[in-house]
């Protein structure tokens, strides 16, 4: 019973309303964070936040676009956009320009495209297609390791831009693939891993040991009657060991001095108030000064003089921080989490599987930038430079944004046609 | 348990550890706020003009200039290019690294001077380039302007204040500058004013972008008040040009107020030495001339015996204990003779001198003579002497004439207890301090003390406490002590005999080779013996003789009679004040180019000589 009527019926307007608050918010905080009083114009173009209102309206042509375009075209052309964005990234290497320090950028006159953040969304499609393909499982090794694959090459192409923060982006499909029927433990294992290959570089080894071999201790006497939950948990201990000892050898005698500095920068095993050091600090202090309920818009002192480096783009929730205060940071803070809960009911009620894939992509990616983003501005995460959704200043970023979650919007719209 | 639970969990999770550590940072710790607050916020202090400094016709003498304090705060300094900031300073890399040393032993959070007092011009030079400087800052700074080279001891000059003085001075702050002499010590809290203070917002380079609050915190500074000081510079400046060469002092009072009109020291120092990056090595420089001495002001501080001039005094107190009348004469025989005692007089007559001539001719035979009349005319000795010393202060010598200049000398006018002392209570009497009749033996005065005696006896028996302020900020003094006269313990009638004798002093007496026809002087020559070497010509006058406008002293140390040195200067001082021009060219080129370096020379070698004997003999 295909619909005749508006294009835009059977759309859900509350993610459209999520979408547009969240970017308008950003403009907002963007226009405070390279405010001054020379420059007011909203629309002056040598400014950011005149450049971003270009973007937010650019975007809106995405969405028409999108909204005009037939929903079954994005799964016949998943693949094909896969390619096409894998040839962009490589074609970087030939073409790329570089800006600060990462070559990750085509030129186009006075502005620039950066390929890696729309080579999410053809990820997602990509994954989705795959994923959703008649007798593709999750159970199977060999449809683990294609769709690890797909899910992987774009971020090796990425990392030696260099740009591991982009990179690192693609391990939210771990989410994908546990919701589509990995065990989960490896998401358990996977935690476990980061947790220990931090602990590892952050506490002497000798340390490290006796604290796993205390916890294997201790299991072992809950499960002292079971000999094989014994062999297990020991054998366990031998890979925490030898992994620990991995880490440790890499890090002392593989990696070069520049890493290990950049290494132990973002542990905060060195201080560099230059570098990154600098940045969370000011971050913290920015956020930290806007007390309960902020000092007012374009009053932040932080925002205001610049002590905040990258504040526009990945430093973007120090704005809000400063100056609207607890209350206007968990404001936004709760409107990410009810567009991440609306992603996740939408994708559950798709008919087809494609779309619920697709649907968990775009929450998986989105919430790993939101998580990523705001633990570092606050001092829960190191320095990764990766914007936070719809906020942070950026064309490049937005339209992908834009295009990954509208394509959503525009599959689930034609949720009734399919059978 | 369906799959989608654990999204929802991580969602939940997250946002509640987020809200969480929100509220951690932005409600429960408040350190963030005042480090964004450092971050930000400046403090400059907004320094008033200090008060200007006028003479008593309006002009003016010490104004102000501004020049710039570079400052640091050390724990904002990064990693600069040393050597291209050294060079942007004009410093050296040690003074650098010393100075630096120095503001972190201060603090590290507050800000420091690091290079002083650099000049406008400098400064912008630099200006632009300073900011890429993190840490450093300009501070506006007013500096002293003198307009004349002239009266440095007078004006004297302002400084930072010391430690110790800020240890007692709670509302001065490291590197305020405060007055060290002169009028600038005396009236600090008038020409001070109150340094405004302005909170200023900089951005991340450190480049101001505002005011803190649109200023509501801010202070206003309080501009100092002007000070019109009594003295006349074309005066003081005439009275410094005819002491060139000589070492000695000028003191110039007008007797209706006790005002000080010149108060000139002989060698002094150009002002100009005391401002800028130079100041320091000036200043020391000056301090170790232990030959000059230029930062001694002599005419306030220097204690010489007074002299004949002293005569008129006693012969006052004569008059007024009834011991001497106008018509008391003595006949001069080449000095005074008691027992083998001998006190020589070079005054040339011999035959009896009544008291006016006693005062022209400068008789020692008569003074002496009349004061041992004085002490004698009481029971003892000892009452004899605290009578004529009671009446010797009342002129303002012995003691602090507690005036509105930062440094002085009580003098010294024995008592009865001193020679009690020295001899016994029986052991002595007139005759044991004889040199008294004559200002010498154990009396000394300072040159405004003496000037002062003038004042005393040129108004007929009272003086104002000299000072150097006359009028703040368009007020003029009203402070008693400065405006209620003080009375000699002399009768006002028995002054008149004395001025004549001290106006023959210059008709036809000791000081006639000063003479100026047209306006009547009275005067009193005195040459006072010394130990250092040749004789100090002394000078006191006062002039008109019925309507008095100014009283003068001058010393020139070591200048022999005082009719060579002294009194043709306090002749073309009182002409040059009273006619407003020179009409004897010759006198006042013998005086302006007259020097007594040689002199000077004689005793420095002399000095050498001992020591290098006494070097010898060791």
């Amino acid at each position: 019973m295909r619909s005749n009527g508006s294009l835009f019926q059977n759309i859900d307007w509350i993610l459209v309303f999520l979408y547009f608050a969240l970017a308008l918010l950003g403009w907002l905080n963007i226009y405070a964070a390279v405010y001054n009083e020379e420059f007011s114009s909203i629309f002056d173009m040598s400014q950011k936040y005149g450049k971003q209102l270009l973007w937010i309206g650019t975007s809106v042509v995405i969405i028409l676009v999108i909204m005009f375009a037939d929903a079954t075209l994005f799964q016949t052309l998943a693949f094909p956009i896969y390619i096409i964005s894998i040839l962009s990234l490589l074609g970087l290497f030939v073409f790329g320009k570089e800006i600060a320090g990462a070559q990750s950028w085509y030129a186009f006159g006075s502005f620039s495209l950066q390929p890696s953040e729309f080579a999410k969304f053809a990820t997602a499609l990509a994954t989705a297609k795959y994923l959703s393909t008649k007798g593709v499982s999750m159970n199977s090794w060999k449809d683990r390791f294609v769709a690890l694959i797909i899910v992987f090459l774009p971020a090796a192409i990425i990392i030696p831009q260099p740009d591991p923060g982009s990179a690192l982006v693609y391990s939210a499909f771990f989410l994908v693939f546990y919701r589509e029927g990995l065990s989960g433990n490896y998401i358990f294992a996977g935690f476990a891993l980061v947790i220990l290959f931090i602990l590892s570089l952050l506490i002497s080894p000798l340390y490290l040991f006796l604290f796993i071999a205390a916890i294997a201790g201790i299991f072992i006497f809950l499960y002292r009657r079971s000999r094989g939950a014994i062999v297990r948990i020991i054998a366990l201990t031998l890979l925490s060991v030898g992994f620990i000892q991995s880490v440790d050898y890499t890090f002392n005698n593989v990696l070069e001095d520049r890493h290990r500095n950049r290494i132990n920068i973002l542990l905060g095993k060195a201080h560099d108030p230059k570098g990154i050091g600098y940045n969370t600090a000011q971050s913290m202090i920015a956020i930290g000064s806007g007390g309960l309920t902020g000092k007012g818009y374009l009053e932040g002192t932080q925002t205001k003089f610049d002590f905040v480096p990258e504040q526009s783009t990945d430093f973007i929730f120090c704005t809000v921080g400063e100056e609207w205060g607890f209350v206007g940071s968990s404001v936004v803070v709760i409107l990410f989490v009810l567009l991440f809960f609306r992603i996740i009911i939408v994708a559950e009620r798709q008919k087809s599987a494609f779309s619920r894939i697709y649907g968990y992509s775009v929450a998986s990616i989105l919430f790993f930038h939101f998580a990523v983003n705001i633990a570092m501005t606050i001092g829960l995460a190191p320095v990764v430079g990766i914007p936070l959704p719809f906020f942070s200043y950026g064309g490049s970023s937005l339209w992908g944004f834009t295009l990954l979650l509208f394509i959503f919007i525009k599959l689930d719209s034609n949720r009734m046609e399919i059978l | 348990m369906e799959r989608k639970y654990l999204f929802y969990f991580f969602f939940i999770g997250l946002a509640l550890i987020f809200i969480a550590r929100l509220f951690y940072i932005q409600v429960i710790r408040t350190d963030f706020r005042l480090s964004a607050e450092n971050n930000v916020i400046r403090k400059e202090m907004v320094y008033p003009g200090r008060g200007l400094i006028f003479d008593r016709h309006g002009k003016l003498l010490v104004g102000n200039q501004s020049a710039y304090d570079i400052m640091v705060i050390p724990l904002q300094v990064e990693s600069l290019d040393t050597l291209e900031f050294c060079g942007l300073l004009g410093i050296t890399k040690e003074l650098f690294i010393s100075k630096m040393a120095e503001a972190k032993a201060y603090s590290y959070r507050k800000p420091s001077v690091f290079v002083k007092q650099m000049s406008k011009e400098h400064y912008i030079s630099l200006q632009e380039k300073l900011y890429s400087f993190k840490g450093f800052f300009p501070q506006k700074r007013i500096l002293r302007d003198y307009a004349y080279n002239s009266a440095a001891n007078v004006t004297g000059f302002i400084g930072e204040a010391s430690d110790r003085f800020l240890a007692d001075h709670p509302s001065y702050k490291k590197g305020d500058l405060v007055g060290i002499t002169g009028i600038e010590k005396s009236y600090e809290e008038v020409l001070r004013g109150r340094a405004g203070i302005q909170y200023k917002m900089v951005d991340v380079h450190n480049r101001v972008k505002g005011r803190f609050e649109d200023g509501k915190y801010d202070t206003l500074p309080d501009p100092g008040a002007d000070i019109i000081c009594s003295i006349d510079i074309d005066l003081q400046k005439y009275g410094e040009q005819l002491m060139n060469g000589k070492r000695g002092s000028v003191v110039a009072i007008e007797p209706s107020s006790g005002e000080i009109l010149a108060l000139v020291t002989s060698p002094s120092y150009n002002p100009e030495l005391m401002v800028g990056r130079e100041r320091t090595k000036n200043y020391g420089r000056l301090f170790v001339d232990s030959i000059e001495k230029p930062l001694y002001d002599r005419g306030l501080l220097a204690e010489y015996p007074p002299g004949s001039p002293f005569k008129v005094v006693n012969a006052l107190i004569g008059l007024q204990e009834g011991t001497l009348t106008p018509n008391t004469s003595y006949t001069c025989h080449h000095g005074f003779h008691y027992g083998r005692l001998h006190v020589a007089c070079h005054c040339g007559t011999s035959y009896p001198l009544p008291l006016r001539t006693g005062i022209s001719k400068s008789c020692n035979n008569y003074f002496c003579t009349a004061f041992k009349g004085i002490i004698e005319n009481y029971p003892d000795a000892h009452q004899g002497m605290n009578a004529w010393s009671e009446h010797v202060k009342s002129f303002g010598l012995g003691k602090f004439l507690n005036n509105d200049l930062p440094t002085g000398r009580k003098g010294f006018v024995p008592d009865a207890d001193y020679y009690d002392r020295a001899f016994g209570y029986t052991g002595w009497k007139a005759v044991s301090a004889i040199s008294l009749g004559i200002g010498q033996g154990e009396l000394l005065v300072t040159p405004i003390q003496l000037a002062n005696m003038t004042a005393a006896i040129a108004n007929r028996g009272y003086y104002y406490t000299p000072h150097i302020l006359k009028k703040v900020n368009g007020q003029p003094v009203t402070d008693p002590n400065y405006t209620e006269p003080k009375h000699t313990t002399v009768d006002p009638k028995h002054f008149d005999i004395v001025i004549e004798g001290m106006f023959d002093a210059f008709e036809k007496g000791t000081a006639r080779g000063s003479r100026l026809e047209g306006i009547e002087m009275c005067g009193k020559t005195g040459t006072a013996e010394n130990p250092h070497g040749q004789d100090h010509s002394i000078f006191v006058a006062f002039a008109p003789k019925d309507d008095p406008k100014i009283a003068i002293a001058i010393i020139v140390e070591n200048g022999y009679w005082g009719s060579r040195w002294a009194a043709p200067i306090a002749s073309l001082m009182i002409e040059k004040y009273i006619n407003g021009e020179i009409t004897r060219e010759t006198l006042e080129k013998r005086m302006l180019d007259g020097t007594l370096k040689e002199e000077y020379q004689k005793q420095l070698d002399a000095v050498y000589d001992k020591k290098k004997l006494i070097a010898e003999n060791k």
